[in-house]
């Protein structure tokens, strides 16, 4: 993690952040003219002749719609959606397995499309609906995809399966005609350790077949 | 005495038909709660500073600048100043704080001063004359012996000719013990000569085995056709989806409570013991989802010890420490390495005569014992040395099958080249010599014509680099394989209550293998009810304790010690009921929800009639299965299967590279319980050879001694485009089901690596040596042939 550390600049500006951490290193844009009118804990700078939004550093509220509940936090600007979700909304249906947009465990719904969680900060994800795994069943009713998923076996330890899950809904709801192919092609930002693929190609099978 | 045994055919309702895998409703939702997705109350988050370096000395340890940071709650130093790491990402200091963010602020504000050591990265083939001065034995060394599964004997010569280069004492007794060192092992480490090594250590070489068996000299002196090869597969990692760690409070002050993503729920606390001075009873672990672990996650790591103390140090509030994806790939498992250049001994009619050797590969810091070659065939006549290569990449674990996919594609590779120097069919070659596989032969020659048959074998079937058509060459390759697979100690306890509700406890796990639908299924079909009607606890400490889910010795353990209880509690019901039904006990039988009597059915009681009868308490039969075989009477589970291979690959010869086109998995495991996940264990194991075959590698620099690719991007995994036609046939029936339950979590995934290998080398002609075969190795061989021909020409 310490290779990450993008935010290391020592002539950074310091923000007071109410956390009472105010040493944070923050990455420094150059010509900052103003502070203008915060808004959702953002702070509105002009960076080379253009406003840009700037939170923090240290924790702002956030606000976040997600499977059509608001939830109000104060995150520190570099906590992604992700981790957001998980921790401390604890809706942890996403997983975190790279961390940095490799291998889809953690796909949401963002506004309609698949979103790799671990790539979107959560200040990013403010006004936009998002859709986890946990609001695909009605009731005690799996979603069909769900269901195809159960149907063909295609989990074993899990851990990428509500990732699939996502990816395909999200595909789905976009190409409601698609081929088995197409589908496939769909999903391939999601990977698997178990090797559930065969299950997958069953599932994606049985949900072109009703589609079709 | 109940009758413990296995119903037949006739009286199975549930056994070895499909049935869907009871938890992926809660896996397919997003309800299905792992190790990482626990948030205790107050967690802290815990982050660990790992070396830079692959081997250097610890100078010195600052941690005050860490610990001022606010919001940082503890610290603890994991290896002092003076300790020497080994590999780069080695543990040096975990610190736990309110937020992650706020624990990777501390960990960059630790300052540690190392002094860099000279290492080795490398597992290249070890220069002539290397290890030729075996030295004692350390205590990794002996680790890695037993972790790799070295055979008794051989570590015990071993010992016996070259001594330890350490003091031998109880404690380190017993940890082998645990890792599981047989009795003649633990004998040899007593005995051993303690030898001091002098210096800065041995060499990064050590000869750890020279075996001679028959003649070779006379048969590769007779033979009438001699083979020769290099072939090997390189250092893999298991890059488990959920990452090893765990989440650890203290409830009191000498209490433990430990959420660990864990192979070995039941084997934990013993392993936390010592290390933090209590007792393991007061340790209770917990787990109810795993997201995979192939075989690298028996231990309580040096990372979840640092959990436990920083919760400690911060008042017992929970830490949670889960690897970061980068020291996943680098520090929490490897495959180890084997390469290996064979020449092989034959008659003109494929009759196998002889066997050479000389292979190497590297375990990490601890070395790595010989695969098992040849594997499966035993050569009359063989002579074999291995140098195991001690360098700085990171330790070894166990990888799904340990050894046994290496010694494949060794031995099936040189048999292939051997058919191919022959112009045989390698169909034929294996056919011809089945002879000296030992017990299992009539199961391979079962097998491996039900394969041919399901991949057409005979059709598509051409000689080396006969199948090439606008640049694509097309080709088929096979390998067979075996393992062991008795069930391990396991107890169970079955309640049934007087509302004819039924409870199974049990310490396993449910690795992503269906353990939980195995148990149900057996729970069910003793009892006669839906599985819908077992209310299954599994995952704690609380509960019975049961074997860690290695060496496919899960299945065997829990259907055993399940059918047991079940069929016990099924018992003590009978003695209940039968006095209401007007007959004996033993006349009474359970099935499709009734207890009735078995001569009339129609005297019978339903389900939950016949539990009203149990009075105020509920019933409770403890099952037990003996880890020993002929312990159990009768046995339930079994060991020893075979199993098959096939590849249909196309290789695309401007480029390289090499897809995949179907895949044939033929395998036997004894009576099944579950064919639907008994399948997918196949499916999974197949798609995993693809995977390793053509995309995976621990990718390690000599120049800098850290690893490469410790990601999902550079380490690449197959995905859904990667996946050709998968066909898998299970053998069941007459000859197999009566043999009792065996485990499946290894043997498919030995052979796909191999049958890939040949089938590349069947279709352009030459052998791409060494796994991954990446499209870059194959336009070498390409290039390589072509030269060899022009200069031929």
């Amino acid at each position: 993690m310490q290779d990450d550390d993008l935010l290391n600049d020592e002539s950074s500006q310091e923000i007071d952040d109410h956390s009472g951490v105010s040493r944070r290193d923050f990455l420094k844009i150059s010509t900052i003219s103003a502070a203008a009118v915060p808004i959702l804990g953002a702070k509105v700078v002009e960076a080379a002749g253009v406003p840009v939004k700037v939170y923090g550093p240290g924790k702002v509220p956030v606000e976040l719609t997600v499977n059509g509940q608001k939830h109000a936090l104060r995150l520190e600007p570099r906590v992604t959606l992700l981790d957001a979700l998980r921790d401390p909304l604890e809706i942890t249906g996403a997983k975190r397995v790279c961390d940095r947009g490799e291998c889809g465990a953690c796909t949401v719904i963002m506004d309609n499309r698949a979103v790799y969680a671990c790539s979107i900060l959560a200040i990013e994800a403010q006004g936009k609906a998002i859709t986890t795994v946990e609001a695909f069943m009605q009731g005690e009713t799996l979603h069909p995809i769900q269901q195809a998923f159960v149907d063909n076996d295609a989990s074993q330890c899990g851990f990428c399966t509500p990732g699939f899950v996502v990816a395909f809904k999200a595909f789905l709801d976009q190409h409601p005609n698609a081929s088995p192919e197409e589908i496939r092609r769909g999903l391939s930002g999601n990977l698997c350790r178990c090797g559930t693929y065969h299950g997958i190609q069953l599932a994606i099978a049985q949900m072109a077949q009703k589609g079709a | 005495m109940p009758d413990y045994n296995w119903p037949d055919a006739a009286h199975r309702t549930l056994i070895g038909k499909r049935t869907s895998r009871v938890d992926s409703p809660f896996k397919v939702s997003g309800r299905a709660k792992y190790t990482y997705d626990y948030h205790g109350a107050n967690m802290l988050f815990g982050k660990v500073l790992r070396s830079p370096y692959a081997k250097a000395k610890i100078v010195s340890i600052d941690v005050s600048l860490a610990e001022k940071l606010p919001g940082v709650k503890a610290v603890e130093i994991i290896q002092k100043p003076g300790s020497t790491v080994a590999w780069a990402g080695d543990e040096i200091v975990a610190v736990a704080a309110v937020d992650e963010p706020t624990a990777e602020d501390a960990v960059r504000l630790i300052n540690v001063k190392y002094q860099p050591m000279s290492y080795l990265v490398s597992d290249a083939e070890p220069p002539a004359g290397a290890g030729e001065a075996a030295g004692p034995m350390s205590e990794d060394d002996i680790d890695d012996a037993i972790g790799n599964q070295t055979p008794d004997a051989e570590v015990a010569k071993y010992l016996q000719e070259h001594g330890v280069s350490f003091k031998v004492d109880d404690d380190f007794l017993k940890d082998m013990q645990d890792e599981g060192a047989s009795d003649a092992v633990l004998a040899a480490i007593r005995q051993a000569t303690f030898h001091p090594v002098k210096g800065a250590g041995h060499s990064a070489y050590q000869k750890t085995a020279a075996q001679t068996s028959g003649d070779p000299d006379k048969a590769f002196a007779e033979a009438e056709v001699v083979s020769e090869g290099l072939y090997g597969a390189p250092v893999i990692v298991h890059c488990c989806l959920e990452p090893h760690g765990s989440v650890s409070e203290w409830t009191d002050k000498d209490h433990l409570f430990t959420h660990i993503s864990t192979q070995n729920v039941s084997g934990i606390a013993g392993q936390m013991a010592d290390p933090l001075g209590i007792s393991a009873a007061n340790i209770r672990i917990h787990q109810d989802n795993m997201g995979g672990g192939f075989g690298s996650k028996f231990a309580a790591d040096r990372w979840d010890i640092a959990a436990a103390r920083l919760s400690k140090k911060a008042g017992g509030r929970p830490v949670r420490m889960m690897l970061e994806r980068d020291a996943e790939l680098k520090v929490a498992g490897a495959r180890p390495s084997a390469y290996a250049r064979v020449k092989v001994a034959a008659k003109k009619d494929g009759t196998i005569t002889g066997w050479q050797s000389q292979s190497w590969g590297t375990g990490g810091p601890g070395g790595g014992g010989m695969p098992p070659i040849p594997y499966v065939f035993s050569i009359a006549n063989q002579h074999k040395e291995h140098i195991a290569i001690r360098n700085n990449i990171g330790p070894a674990r166990a990888w799904r099958a340990p050894n046994h996919p290496q010694a494949a594609v060794i031995t099936m590779g040189a048999l292939d080249d051997l058919a191919a120097k022959l112009q045989m069919d390698p169909l034929d070659l294996w056919l011809k010599n089945l002879e000296i596989t030992g017990p299992r032969r009539d199961v391979y020659r079962e097998e491996l014509a039900v394969a041919a048959g399901l991949m057409g074998w005979k059709d598509k079937w051409r000689a080396r680099g006969q199948n090439v058509s606008g640049g694509i060459a097309r080709g088929l390759g096979l390998s067979i394989h075996t393992w062991g697979g008795r069930g391990h100690a396991s107890d169970c306890d079955l309640t049934i209550h007087p509302d004819g509700s039924v409870d199974v406890k049990m310490g396993t796990q449910d690795i992503g293998t269906g353990t939980r639908t195995t148990i149900v299924i057996v729970a069910a079909e003793t009892l006669g009810i839906p599985i819908e009607a077992i209310n299954l606890y599994i995952g704690d400490t609380l509960y019975p304790p049961s074997g860690g889910s290695g060496g496919s010795t899960t299945p065997g353990g829990v259907s055993s010690s399940t059918r047991r209880a079940a069929v016990d509690a099924r018992e003590a019901l009978f003695t209940k009921v039968a006095p209401v039904l007007n007959a004996q006990p033993q006349e009474l039988e359970c099935g499709n929800g009734t207890v009735r009597v078995k001569s009339d059915p129609s005297r019978s009681l339903d389900w939950k009639q016949a539990c009203s009868k149990i009075g105020a308490m509920p019933l409770t039969a403890r099952g037990h299965n003996d880890q020993v075989a002929g312990k159990n009477h009768p046995d339930l589970t079994n060991s020893g299967v075979g199993g098959v291979g096939m590849a249909d690959v196309e290789v695309d010869t401007e480029t390289g590279i090499v897809k995949v086109k179907k895949m044939v998995a033929v395998q036997d495991c004894g009576l099944i319980i579950d064919l639907k996940t008994a399948e997918s264990s196949c499916y999974g194991a197949l798609t995993m050879g693809i995977s390793y075959a053509l995309f995976e590698e621990k990718i390690m620099d000599q120049p800098t001694g850290r690893m490469l690719n410790p990601n999902m991007e550079f380490y690449r995994l197959a995905g859904l485009n990667d996946i050709p036609e998968l066909v898998v046939h299970m053998m069941t029936g007459k000859g197999y089901d009566e043999r009792g339950v065996i485990g499946l979590g290894e043997p498919p995934v030995i052979s796909p690596g191999a049958a890939i290998a040949n089938a590349v080398a069947n279709a352009i002609g030459t052998r791409v040596s060494f796994l991954p075969i990446t499209a870059d190795k194959v336009l070498a061989a390409l290039n390589q042939k072509s030269m060899t021909q022009k200069a031929g020409a």
